[in-house]
């Protein structure tokens, strides 16, 4: 995962606040799966280093998302309960490369490379490449039905 | 300016790497200038635990959002359907799925089957012999013996069937109809070099191990060994002419921005089809007001993608998720015309084995089955690993409204005009994206899908760029005559998908390529006469 440093990330005290919110309630924590939220404090480092080349884009996303709450609830999102919250980011979100959309993208792609998260999920925490992975390679005598059938191209 | 070239190659993606492989043995003086870098495998996203993530950024499809110093941008608001390329040596190569069908002997008579488009100059036959020579090259993997073909041999095993192919594979014999091991661009066996898939599952972001068929690591270092230079960081502005009516070379700029004029005896121009409309309209003089090759008026016209349909389907069972190349098994059981279906022409399924874990959640959360918030893991395990499906690939008809033109505006890092897509969705690509939906919505429930998840077109998915300088023999109805030499300029050659005449609703790489192979081979035999 990236390493950040606080003075590196361009997000206010006030746009990480509303930023976790949002992010905790979008995905939030599952005892019961023994999984973290995407709020816990290493996913959300990574989201706020992620999510510093979009500052400016993530900057208006977070202020549309505190605009929202002030309108509807004269209240500050990060007060709202997490339903509530979960279910402006969703409304917000549907514009998915633009705004609120991508800081959930953004959100997402972190928290599923979370290795709790992965290990969670079946999966082991690691890239890919070298070890790669195991396909079964079938059963080929499925095609049979196909060779009887014959030819099916056109002939010119 | 430099020292002159016999041969000077515009793009070193999936037909200028061909082109100068095949010309290298002449013993010409051959360079191709490259706007992109060669690439590190090494740092491909497959590499790292943000390879999905990447997808998104400096290795996403799009040049638009991709943003490389390498990129060009390309204004396709006014298209449902947006441009996808990679510019590197290997070009679009580098980021291709690598699924790798031939073309049909029916895609090349359209007209005289079917009463639309236009017959191809050349023929299957035509083609055949450098199909075989471009699979040698790249290394193509399947099984010999598909029924809708005419008989080919294949270079390796095919990729897996897997847990997904196994499924919808069932799905098809169900109903009865056809499917067959996909042909792939990727070593199922070490070959030439390469090492062979081990299922990274990142395919689309490039190879990190190596074995799907980039030309960076195919064409290009044979070529490279037999004497052919290869300049990268170097994007070509125009395309000189000289008073006689021959092209005199090429003006480009370095790496550090500085221009240059390359002369060249021959100049052959491989940028795919936008890069390539967008270059000769950029070209013009005194003898060519309107860009030059364009006496036809059809440079940059007739631009086909292949409008996708994409058709998912959720299975209670694990399936292959994330692992093993995204190409598995194909279908063309709708692939010949049939009228009664409401359309001409046909398409291909290409089945999907699945998707990454970040990629199921986005699609379940954008697309409505995983909420935001309270429910989402119980929701997203009911996806992760349990999608596969497949896209149709439809074939497109020329239309001269679809077009590729200079934008007045946008211009890329060298103050050279970028390219503007103009672009609507045919009825008759409407009417076969949702016969391809249909259909394969009974495939998947037939296979045993719970639950089926659809887009169409797929809105990011313009990944074939073809027919906007269009092969032929009537210089007035085409831009390339039928061994690829322009009709107005007799030292000027064009080797991409630009000089489609129609599209074939298959994946055009492998006949881009042949192409390229049989253009170089048809100027090696005219070698004294290039010019006559």
């Amino acid at each position: 995962m990236p390493d950040t440093i606080a003075t590196d990330n361009p997000f206010s005290d006030n746009e990480r606040g509303t930023l976790l919110a949002l992010v905790g309630a979008v995905i939030p924590a599952s005892v019961e799966r023994g999984v973290p939220g995407a709020d816990d404090a290493n996913i959300a480092a990574d989201i706020l280093a992620t999510a510093r080349p979009h500052h400016a884009a993530v900057a208006r996303a977070l202020n549309q998302i505190e605009s929202t709450a002030a309108k509807r609830y004269d209240a500050a999102y990060p007060d709202l309960d997490a339903a509530t919250r979960a279910r402006i980011a969703s409304e917000l979100s549907r514009s998915r490369f633009a705004g609120v959309g991508t800081l959930v993208t953004i959100a997402v792609q972190c928290y599923y490379r979370d290795d709790r998260v992965m290990r969670s999920l079946g999966m082991a925490p690691r890239s890919p490449y070298p070890d790669g992975f195991e396909v079964p390679q079938g059963d080929w005598s499925l095609l049979e039905p196909v060779r009887k059938r014959g030819t099916i191209y056109r002939e010119v | 300016m430099t020292d002159p070239v016999d041969v000077l190659i515009v793009g070193a993606g999936a037909s200028g790497a061909a082109v100068a492989w095949s010309l290298a043995e002449t013993r010409m003086r051959i360079v191709c200038l490259e706007q992109g870098d060669w690439m590190n495998p090494a740092e491909y996203p497959s590499s790292g635990r943000d390879w999905e993530a990447r997808a998104f950024s400096d290795m996403s499809i799009s040049p638009n959002r991709r943003k490389r110093e390498t990129d060009y941008p390309v204004n396709d608001a006014n298209s449902p359907i947006s441009v996808a390329n990679f510019n590197a040596v290997g070009g679009s190569t580098i980021l291709y799925a690598g699924h790798f069908p031939r073309f049909h002997p029916s895609d090349f008579r359209v007209r005289t089957l079917d009463g639309v488009a236009d017959d191809w100059p050349i023929d299957y036959g035509t083609l055949e012999p450098f199909y075989a020579e471009n699979d040698r090259m790249m290394g193509v993997s399947g099984l010999a013996g598909d029924p809708a073909y005419p008989p080919k041999a294949s270079v390796m095993p095919p990729v897996p069937l897997g847990r997904a192919g196994t499924a919808i594979a069932k799905g098809f014999n169900k109903l009865g109809w056809h499917w067959w091991p996909s042909d792939t661009a990727i070593a199922t066996e070490t070959y030439d070099g390469r090492d062979k898939c081990i299922n990274l599952g990142a395919c689309s972001s490039g190879c990190a191990q190596g074995a799907k068929a980039s030309t960076d690591i195919t064409y290009w270092p044979h070529a490279v060994r037999a004497g052919v230079e290869v300049r990268t960081r170097c994007r070509v502005r125009e395309i000189t002419t000289n008073g006689n009516g021959m092209a005199s070379g090429v003006v480009y700029y370095d790496r550090d921005g500085a221009e240059h004029f390359q002369p060249a005896e021959v100049v052959i121009v491989a940028c795919n089809g936008v890069g390539t409309p967008r270059l000769l309209l950029n070209s013009i003089s005194g003898c060519f007001p309107s860009g030059v090759a364009n006496s036809s008026g059809l440079v940059g016209k007739n631009l086909m993608f292949h409008p996708y349909a994409s058709i998912q389907g959720v299975f209670d069972e694990p399936l292959d998720g994330y692992r093993g190349p995204g190409v598995c098994i194909w279908s063309q059981e709708f692939y010949e015309t049939d009228r009664s279906r409401g359309f001409v022409r046909g398409y291909t399924y290409e089945i999907n084995r699945g998707r990454g874990p970040v990629a199921t959640a986005l699609t379940g959360m954008f697309g409505g089955r995983i909420p935001f918030g309270e429910g989402h893991h119980e929701a997203y395990r009911q996806l992760f690993n349990r999608i596969a499906g497949m896209v149709g690939i439809c074939e497109d008809l020329p239309e001269e409204h679809n077009t590729v033109t200079l934008d007045p505006e946008l211009k890329d890092g060298h103050g050279i005009p970028a390219p503007k897509i103009d672009y609507t969705l045919s009825e008759n690509s409407r009417r076969m994206l949702d016969h391809a939906v249909a259909r394969a919505t009974e495939v998947l429930t037939a296979a045993g899908a719970k639950d089926v998840i659809t887009e169409a077109p797929i809105g990011v998915g313009g990944w074939h760029l073809m027919g906007t300088a269009r092969m032929g023999t009537d210089p007035e109805r085409s831009v390339v005559n039928e061994w690829g030499r322009a009709h107005d300029v007799k030292n000027l050659f064009i080797v991409d998908g630009s000089i489609f005449v129609t599209s074939a609703g298959v994946n055009p790489t492998r006949t881009i390529q042949a192409l390229a192979l049989y253009i170089a081979d048809s100027m090696k035999k005219r070698l004294a006469n290039l010019f006559d």
